[in-house]
């Protein structure tokens, strides 16, 4: 089977963040791949043990982006491949990433593709969905279980807590949820090996793309924090008196009972 | 000729969903003047529904019913909206931040070639343009963004933004629009249920959330009395799924939902930031817990520090005092 990943290297939100000229200061922060990406390589490689065929990890992103890549490798995908935007493009929303794998998996003729169902930094989860509606392949978001049987896959997909049973067809490009699996964690011989796997570079140019066919839709125009929360108050006296307490506040000051 | 904003209804359990409501009168903030159009998909029977949207402020509503629609699918879906879509012509789409907005709103932003701003918390009008506020970073931060090109296309988190009183005296037409559902790839074969029962977390307002601290599965008993007094429905932090108390369904967090209503009660959470990532925006909070060191604390407007399996069944009787 032909699988891929769709991974991306995030900002660790464990932690704290701050903002320094508009921006969310990255000076000295923890990057890692996006959580819900890593289900997805594991996922893959799962996959490819039982199916055969190989895992190619394909992120849109900068040089930064290579250590997640080989992260992914360690773990046992078999090549990478690094779309590197970094000299042409200061902006991208979802729309220009996945114009951009569009562009890539253009001949790739992928049976399997594999994403997070969002990134835990900007939190938009289109990338997925928008790539297999411009490809033309079934989609299912959220996965928590997928079983593939020739051309046939059975899926468990999330659905705000219930689980639905789908059955649906390849060529398939999932989002995978948490439940899924336990990633792995990469060993010593797999970070050895990962060194030498192939990674590959693109850049725009490659793909026969410029900066305007990818024109971000859409713009940030502030990023902010949100406002310090005063100090809450610890209600005092016996459980009775607490509770009393308790409940006048909140149906009197703050009208929510 | 005026805007128009196209709102893509939902229901559930023969139901409209209130997101759906909160979504027209996101449609109403965004520009004020626009016709608003509603649209439903379902099988059949959903003239009761579109007749809801509009007393809570749609102008009119498209009904797509048909056999293929009785169950979401992004195929089935897809196709219905895409056939109003093409027909309207919207100068704007809204539909709620679910499960079936996040699955379906990018398909459709993808084949309109057109650029989405995802689980909107609010929306402002700055410059002559149209803002939405959106939160980045699990919750710790929050971007405001701009369509730059194309039609103006969002979908808005539950709860945040509150919808129009309803007016049954308002009347607009309801009309069916005849598509041709097919070519369907995806079956539901099955759908097991696992959520809590009664009110949806994730649309809730008030929620009971317990942490390790509740101890065991029998522990949650007194909370999910507490929030059947409140009207509410019951969470949980990661620690007390991992620890087999309840349901994955019920996690609030990072991983999980993230949910915002008007009060959060967390008993026996002790406030790791995963989980304050997904309650922190909650309107009011209030931490009960026996730990005063507890994390929890720095983010409640009231704490109460002391036995949970004392204080959370003193206050349900309280609860129910006045709400009888």
């Amino acid at each position: 089977m032909n699988i891929y990943v769709l991974l991306k290297r995030t900002f660790d939100t464990e932690e704290k963040i701050s903002i320094s000229d508009g921006q969310i200061e990255d000076e000295g922060a923890e990057y890692i791949i996006n959580p819900y990406d890593e289900y997805a390589v594991e996922e893959a490689i799962n996959q490819r043990d039982a199916h055969g065929g190989e895992v190619t990890v394909v992120t849109v992103g900068d040089e930064e982006s290579e250590k997640q890549l080989r992260t992914a490798l360690a773990m046992g995908a078999d090549q990478a491949v690094l779309i590197n935007t970094e000299d042409d493009l200061e902006d991208g929303d979802s729309f220009t990433t996945a114009k951009i794998l569009d562009a890539y998996f253009g001949d790739k003729e992928a049976d399997l593709i594999l994403a997070g169902n969002v990134a835990i930094d900007e939190a938009s989860g289109q990338v997925g969905p928008r790539l297999a509606e411009r490809l033309g392949i079934n989609a299912i978001t959220t996965i928590t279980a997928l079983e593939i049987d020739g051309e046939t896959a059975n899926i468990d997909k999330d659905v705000e807590g219930d689980v639905e049973k789908v059955e649906t067809s390849l060529p398939l490009l999932v989002t995978c949820q948490q439940g899924l699996n336990d990633p792995r964690y990469p060993s010593l011989p797999g970070i050895m090996k990962a060194k030498k796997k192939p990674l590959e570079e693109l850049e725009l140019d490659d793909l026969d793309l410029d900066e305007n066919d990818v024109e971000a839709k859409t713009e940030t125009t502030t990023v902010f924090l949100p406002p310090e929360k005063e100090a809450g108050r610890i209600l005092e006296g016996d459980v009775d008196e607490q509770v009393k307490e308790l409940v006048s506040l909140l149906k009197d000051d703050k009208k929510v009972l | 000729m005026g805007n128009k904003s196209l709102v893509i209804g939902e229901a559930k359990a023969g139901a409209l969903r209130n997101v759906t409501l909160e979504a027209i009168a996101a449609a109403k903030q965004m520009d004020e003047d626009a016709e608003i159009v509603g649209m439903l998909c379902g099988e059949s029977g959903i003239g009761d529904q579109a007749q809801e949207m509009i007393y809570h402020g749609a102008d009119r509503v498209v009904t797509v019913e048909h056999n293929n629609l009785q169950t979401y699918t992004p195929e089935g879906y897809g196709q219905a909206i895409m056939a109003v879509a093409d027909e309207e012509s919207p100068d704007a789409i809204v539909m709620g931040h679910t499960a079936i907005g996040k699955d379906i709103t990018p398909k459709i932003a993808s084949k309109l070639d057109s650029g989405l701003i995802s689980d909107a918390i609010g929306i402002e009008h700055e410059d002559g343009e149209t803002v939405f506020t959106r939160p980045i970073y699990s919750g710790k931060a929050f971007e405001k963004k701009v369509i730059r090109s194309g039609r103006t296309f969002v979908t808005i988190r539950p709860n945040n933004i509150k919808p129009l009183e309803r007016d049954s005296s308002q009347s607009g037409t309801v009309s069916t629009k005849d598509v041709d559902v097919k070519d369907i790839h995806t079956v539901i074969k099955d759908v097991i249920r696992k959520g809590s029962e009664g009110v949806d977390l994730s649309e809730a307002n008030v929620i009971v959330a317990g942490g390790r601290g509740v101890k065991s599965e029998e522990g949650f008993k007194p909370l999910y009395d507490l929030a059947d007094a409140l009207g509410g429905a019951v969470g949980a932090s990661r620690g007390a799924c991992d620890a087999e108390y309840c349901d994955y369904s019920l996690q609030i967090g990072q991983t999980g939902k993230v949910v915002t209503p008007d009060l959060y009660i967390a008993v026996g959470v002790s406030g790791a930031i995963q989980h304050l990532a997904g309650m922190s925006n909650s309107k009011v909070i209030v931490a009960i817990n026996k730990d005063a060191e507890s994390n929890i604390f720095n983010v409640a407007d009231y704490g109460i520090v002391g036995d949970l399996f004392e204080i959370i069944p003193t206050l349900t009787e309280e609860v129910k005092k006045i709400k009888s």
